[in-house]
């Protein structure tokens, strides 16, 4: 057999280039009132969200930093740099957009991903969105995709108002103060009653400035009889000092309306990923969050449904790879408050070369919630012995009537498997990648075609070497 | 020694702490059937799993040759390579990879060649339809909830599509009903036929053999060659078993 060989990161070429960033306006590290109100003033912003702005940074001095999960030592909130922005306003017309910058993005493939299958895109470079177009024929349905500073000012911006942070709140932990404080770029989308959008929206995020934060925030309303499906992509390149992603994304689904959510994260092995997402589903509505995570140092990341309506539903669909260093604590929470409410949570996790990946999954049944059902199932897989992973299910349930199911399993690669698909012609990395992407592949079916390849893609970048 | 397929010399294995077979020797020429029998525990799959490279098997004194290419040390990968081939006892489940996608990489790893995915599939339905396979099975993950007929169907479905010199068949027939018995011969008539395919049959039973052409017949007891003779020699076993062989074991009572 092959001797044991260890890799300690693998080549993230296509991901790792870094801009030169000289022509960057970049605010010095550190969080103040003046740093707060420094950002409001650069974005010409209504006079309240300032004041939110202010009301978050005080909020964010009162928490502390969470202590029950991965451990958030290595990062020093003095040393990040909370609004980095690239000297250019945000364009629509792609050829207009700066060329190292378009080279980026040209290089993660947003651009071509755009032109074959999209309805539109939003791209956003470090603090700012540099890009953003919508198709015309979405637009005529009266469909808003917009950045989300503009939405600010838009033709919805009582509706941003009423929206903006109220449901996840700046009082919850302290990621979502400092993101209620310094929040940047980000995607606003509306879709109006009765729109059945076929084609997807997408988002990419990408972090290019070294020690800077990313602080995205993404507002969906989808009103009633509506259906969306909205992608969001995330890289950086790979720095020695820790940055920081604090996004938020909250979404509202109107009734009788279906909102899919896909994210394949890909963030660098120094970033901190504190990420919050929401979901608001309202009567025989429907929240289908679909989520890859690879990249990053450490993660804490729960997608949550609240299912307010009656039977309105929820699907969590998720796959989590851990390597060398990386600590990522991913799950889901599902609060069922409607009648005859349903959830379903399948998550995979991978974990290789000393990964440590914990699921936590939470699921309350409020009371009102007569006849709910929920099924949970959990699948890790153990590349070698100096692997972990954790599995932290809790479910409160506070009625008598409801259909409750857990499953987790937790195993390794046997030999014997190896064996047989050696005895194939298979070479023993093939062999453990094939079955790690076999095991991946309930996502990727999930996900849409040029996001699935490229999981598959991060799948095989990661098992490279991973002989042992 | 031009000729020969599969030349075992003096071949002695086990496990690590524990010896099985010892001085072996076999010799198998190209479209040769031969037929290994033997009582349970006699060491029948652990000759198939040293010869396939099993890592759990070692080797502790011979060697093996396959078209003289000296193999006792390689890798099970370059084995298949090769042109060899096993189907497995206890075929293995692969959630997330479809039958179609799986004997495809097989093929283009043993073969070396690609194949566009359209000709494949047509002749993989084909070699479906023989084994009377429901050709939905092509989408499903590899053995995943296949009954135990389906799963030993899809193993000689694998060796019809790779066109191996030399199948090891380990137990194919254990558990199967008559139908599927008579189907899996007839895929194996088939591999005889077509791809001039060598075997070697291992089996504890001897009711797949009625229908195929066997030339060598060798007997396996606690670990060492006792008898080896033609087609005679399964009539003779299947009326008296492996008594004459002496105490077959420390813990098997006979053939069954």
């Amino acid at each position: 057999m092959a001797s044991k060989s260890k890799v300690t990161d693998v080549d993230r070429t296509i991901y790792d280039y870094v801009d030169d960033e000289k022509d960057f306006y970049r605010l010095k590290e550190g969080l103040t009132e003046s740093v707060v109100r420094h950002i409001s003033e650069e974005k010409k912003e209504p006079q309240w969200m300032l004041e939110f702005r202010l009301k978050a940074l005080e909020s964010y001095n009162k928490q502390d930093v969470p202590d029950w999960g991965p451990s958030l030592k290595g990062l020093n909130i003095d040393d990040i740099s909370s609004y980095v922005r690239a000297k250019s306003d945000m364009k629509n017309n792609w050829e207009e957009v700066p060329s190292d910058i378009k080279n980026t993005f040209e290089r993660l493939g947003i651009p071509q991903a755009e032109r074959l299958s999209l309805a539109g895109v939003g791209a956003q470079y470090d603090s700012e969105l540099v890009y953003h177009n919508v198709k015309d024929e979405v637009k005529a349905q009266g469909v808003i995709y917009s950045g989300m500073e503009e939405a600010l000012v838009g033709p919805y911006a009582d509706l941003v108002k009423e929206k903006f942070m109220h449901l996840l709140t700046i009082n919850e932990h302290k990621f979502l103060a400092l993101h209620g404080a310094v929040w940047s770029g980000g995607s606003f989308v509306y879709v109006p009653k009765g729109v059945h959008l076929s084609i997807p929206l997408q988002s990419y995020f990408r972090l290019n400035a070294a020690g800077a934060g990313q602080y995205e925030h993404t507002l969906i309303i989808v009103d009633d009889d509506a259906y969306l499906q909205f992608i969001e992509g995330c890289s950086a390149p790979k720095y020695n000092v820790a940055n920081l992603h604090a996004g938020c994304v909250e979404i509202y689904v109107g009734k009788k309306s279906t909102v899919r959510y896909s994210t394949i994260e890909n963030w660098s092995k120094n970033m901190y990923n504190l990420n919050s997402k929401r979901a608001l589903v309202e009567t025989d509505g429907a929240i289908e969050w679909i989520s890859g995570s690879f990249g990053s140092h450490t993660s804490y990341l729960y997608p949550m449904s609240v299912l307010k309506g009656d039977r309105a539903k929820s699907e969590y669909t998720g796959i989590t790879f851990s390597g060398a260093g990386q600590d990522l604590d991913t799950g889901t929470k599902v609060v069922h408050i409607g009648e005859d409410t349903t959830s379903f949570v399948n998550a995979k996790s991978i974990s290789k070369s000393g990964g440590l990946n914990t699921f936590r999954s939470s699921v309350e049944i409020k009371k009102t919630a007569k006849r709910a059902k929920c099924s949970v199932s959990c699948t890790s897989l153990m590349l070698d012995s100096e692997s972990r992973s954790d599995t932290i299910p809790t479910m409160d349930v506070r009625t008598s009537d409801a259909d409750m199911g857990h499953e987790a399993k937790i195993g390794k690669i046997s030999e014997e498997v190896i064996f047989y698909l050696m005895s194939r012609g298979i070479e023993e990395a093939e062999a453990r990648a094939m079955i790690v992407t076999g095991f991946a592949n309930p996502v990727a079916k999930e996900l849409p075609l040029e996001y699935a390849v490229e999981m598959n893609n991060l799948l095989k970048l990661e098992m490279e070497g991973a002989i042992g | 020694m031009a000729n020969t397929l599969l030349s075992v010399e003096n071949l002695s294995s086990g496990l690590t702490d524990k010896p099985i077979l010892s001085n072996i020797n076999l010799k198998i020429n190209p479209g040769e059937t031969h037929v290994l029998l033997g009582p349970n525990g006699a060491g029948k799959s652990t000759l198939g799993n040293t010869l396939m490279g099993h890592p759990s098997y070692k080797v502790s004194d011979g060697k093996i040759f396959f078209n003289d290419e000296d193999i006792t040390n390689i890798s099970t990968d370059k084995r298949a390579k090769l042109g060899m081939f096993m189907t497995f006892q206890n075929p293995i489940e692969i959630p997330g990879i479809s039958v179609a996608k799986f004997i495809r990489s097989a093929y283009e790893q043993c073969s070396g060649k690609k194949m566009n995915v359209f000709s494949f599939r047509k002749m993989l339905e084909e070699k479906m339809q023989l084994l009377e396979m429901n050709t939905s099975y092509a989408d499903r993950d590899l053995n995943n909830g296949f009954s135990g007929g389906e799963k030993k169907k899809a193993e000689i479905l694998q060796m019809l599509v790779l066109e191996p010199k030399l199948a090891i068949l380990d137990e194919t027939d254990s558990g199967l009903d008559v139908d599927a018995v008579r189907i899996v011969s007839k895929g194996i008539e088939e591999y005889q036929k077509k791809d001039n395919g060598a075997l070697l049959i291992i089996t504890h039973s001897t009711k797949i053999l009625e229908s195929l052409k066997v030339g060598h017949v060798h007997v396996l007891v606690k670990g060492k060659f006792v008898d080896e003779g033609g087609p005679e020699l399964i009539e003779e076993i299947n009326n008296n078993g492996f008594i004459k062989y002496g105490p077959l074991s420390d813990k098997a009572s006979g053939a069954n």
